[in-house]
């Protein structure tokens, strides 16, 4: 029997080392749908989990996979789910139930060309918005984006503990080619993952307040049969979980969850800064389209052009501040993505009024880094 | 707790169920007339003379009338999104086998928006109670109508009368796989409980449709008061456990066959699951 942390070296695509990385955090569910290029992930599980006394299985849907997921989340195990474009829309309802319940969970979101069924074997980065808003209503939400084998392995490990420490759904947003290359990955000994798991409650059972927050304004959480008698609702609801039809609880409920998103960002936003000391424009990318902007600054700076680049390791929430700093040294930024301005506007609105140019495209292909040389050489 | 007393000095005694109701949420939603209040009685009722653990048993519902039940029943209970409550419960009890799961909801939320989940649950024998309670339209939404409403019924969506042919429940979960199957109405108070309470200790998918009545909104547009449902359910029903599958429309100007239709034995889908993908364990 294979244990739950490969530990050694492999060599293996993006969508396995995402679900060693699940593996290696302690995940014991599974749900899921086929969908191209996420499939190998749930493959990889509906081996991987029996051995380890978790549990896989093939949902008749998106939707049902992602409730299955929240239900197995409280009944105490950590749970996700992998999708793409297609299921991520049918999984948007249940996020949303996600957040208002303060369920933790992680869904992956291998990206592929859409609008609709799209280009389903081929890559994009179009789904960045979705992440943020595409459950209905005002709420805050987490995504990573790793750019390579090896990171995804540590991402997804990230993802679950910043998804058990506040409570919330957790995305990952990679991409297809991240998903579908091999690449060497690396799995360290087990004593040295770090892993956390979703705060219990102490004391009283019967005094018990499933939504009064804690320590970072996460309240403890505890698992269905322990004897809390927690009710659960996707309704507006006050600090016991009972449902309250007011405008003051919905202020209070929709901001404390917002809050404990916004006043722990230094803890959630990661970033990662490559030659911002000297640069004058900056690139800002992520996922594989940071691997592109990498190659592209090198062969700038090869050129004689002050180029940094600031890779968003943490996609939501937004690196706004970090953005900002950089702003007021710089001429200007250039965004990277493969979707037709996405991220993009956000550094527009963190940038300060200082020019900001986009190397995108609609989908398909991945940015070659003479298509960001260009824009360089064409200055804003 | 012992008997309260009122100002009045009546002495008035502990609801039966009352362990087991969240009674700081009630006055509950549901209308004068309703049927869903017996039959989530009912279903306490049976929770509690089942003997099962109720620290270890879980309520979920949907949305909807029905799907309000979850809300008042003090055990860990969930109310999840509309239609989604059978694939929520299967993440439950998947995450964690040693959970009794009932799933409480309306005929709307588990077979219209709902029903794919309900044919796979019942396929896969998870190990699951579902009671439906069938009012035959949409209550809370104002009453439109739903996979259950009767062929030429008034409905605020039909109002011309029902184009469409419902569904026969307890034939569909059937055909699906479902292992238990049994329908009464919430008059039939006696045999219902009898029935949860079996339901509940038989592992495997089991499947209770509860007939109850909505005045307000299917009552009113079809000229049936609250009483005359009531009466049409001891009048024109026939109880023919194991009847046959295929006579089970739902048609109140002849007659509506209730009972006990299907309980056999067939391996859970987290047996199979521990059979067949961890033969080593």
């Amino acid at each position: 029997m294979k244990p739950a942390v490969l530990t050694g070296e492999h060599f293996m695509t993006g969508d396995e080392a995402c679900a060693e990385g699940a593996l290696a955090a302690g995940c014991l569910f599974f749900g899921g749908y086929p969908i191209t290029p996420a499939t190998e992930i749930a493959e990889h599980m509906s081996e991987r989990l029996p051995e380890l006394g978790g549990t896989f299985i093939q949902m008749e849907d998106e939707i049902g996979a992602i409730a299955s997921v929240l239900g197995a989340a409280w009944s105490g195990r950590k749970s996700m789910t992998a999708t793409s474009g297609p299921g991520f829309s049918l999984m948007m309802e249940n996020v949303g139930l996600a957040v208002c319940t303060e369920t933790p969970c992680v869904i992956v979101n291998v990206q592929r060309a859409g609008p609709s069924t799209g280009l389903p074997t081929m890559v994009a980065q179009a789904d960045m918005m979705q992440a943020r808003w595409g459950s209905h209503g005002h709420y805050e939400i987490i995504a990573l984006s790793p750019a390579s084998g090896q990171e995804i392995f540590y991402q997804t490990i990230k993802a679950f503990n910043l998804s058990e420490r506040y409570r919330t759904p957790v995305f990952i947003m990679t991409d297809e080619i991240i998903g579908h290359m091999s690449e060497k990955v690396v799995i360290p000994p087990a004593g040295q993952i770090q892993t956390e798991w979703r705060p219990k409650p102490k004391g009283r059972k019967d005094r018990f307040l499933p939504y009064q927050p804690g320590k970072r304004g996460v309240a403890p959480m505890p698992a269905a049969g322990e004897g809390y008698n927690v009710h659960v609702t996707g309704l507006t609801h006050d600090e016991r979980g009972y449902p309250v039809m007011t405008v003051e609880a919905q202020e209070e409920m929709i901001t404390r969850i917002c809050r404990k998103i916004q006043d722990n960002r230094d803890d959630i936003i990661m970033t990662e800064e490559h030659g911002l000391e000297d640069a004058e424009v900056v690139l800002v990318s992520y996922g594989i389209s940071a691997r592109t902007s990498m190659a592209a600054m090198q062969q700038a700076r090869a050129m004689g052009m002050k180029v940094g680049f600031l890779r968003l390791i943490t996609v939501w929430p937004f690196a706004e501040s970090q953005i900002r700093r950089v702003a007021e040294r710089v001429k200007g930024f250039v965004t990277v993505e493969m979707n037709l301005g996405q991220i993009h506007l956000e550094v527009m609105r963190a940038a300060g009024g200082k020019p900001c140019r986009l190397v995108g495209h609609a989908g398909g292909t991945i940015i070659s880094p003479n298509q960001v040389i260009a824009a360089l050489k064409e200055g804003f | 707790m012992g008997p309260t007393i009122r100002a009045d000095k009546a002495v008035v005694p502990d609801h039966p169920l009352e362990d087991l109701i969240r009674s700081d949420r009630i006055p509950h939603i549901w209308c004068s007339g309703c049927g869903i209040g017996t039959a989530f009685a009912s279903c306490l009722t049976a929770m509690k003379s089942s003997g099962i653990d109720l620290q270890k048993t879980c309520m979920v519902s949907g949305i909807g009338c029905s799907g309000r039940a979850a809300g008042y029943v003090d055990l860990d209970s969930f109310h999840t999104t509309h239609g989604r409550a059978i694939p929520f419960a299967t993440g439950l009890k998947l995450g964690n086998p040693s959970l009794n799961v009932v799933v409480f909801s309306g005929d709307g939320d588990l077979f219209a928006i709902g029903g794919n989940h309900f044919i796979h649950a019942a396929r896969r024998n998870i190990d699951l109670t579902v009671i439906c309670l069938n009012n035959l339209n949409y209550g809370m939404t104002g009453g439109q109508v739903a996979a259950t409403t009767p062929h030429l019924a008034r409905t605020t969506t039909t109002p011309s009368g029902n184009p469409e042919q419902p569904f026969n429940l307890p034939l569909l979960a059937w055909a699906s796989g479902a292992t238990y199957v049994a329908r009464w109405t919430m008059l039939h108070v006696r045999e219902l409980t009898d029935c949860i309470q079996k339901a509940i200790l038989k592992s495997g998918f089991s499947f209770i449709e509860v007939l109850g009545p909505c005045p307000i909104n299917y009552g009113r547009r079809n000229r049936e008061k609250s009483l005359q449902t009531l009466k049409l359910y001891r009048e024109r029903t026939v109880i023919r456990n194991n009847a046959d599958l295929r006579d089970l429309e739902i048609d109140f100007t002849t007659q509506v066959v209730l009972g006990e239709f299907v309980n056999k034995e067939r391996a859970t889908c987290i047996e199979n699951y521990d059979k067949v993908c961890r033969p080593l364990r």
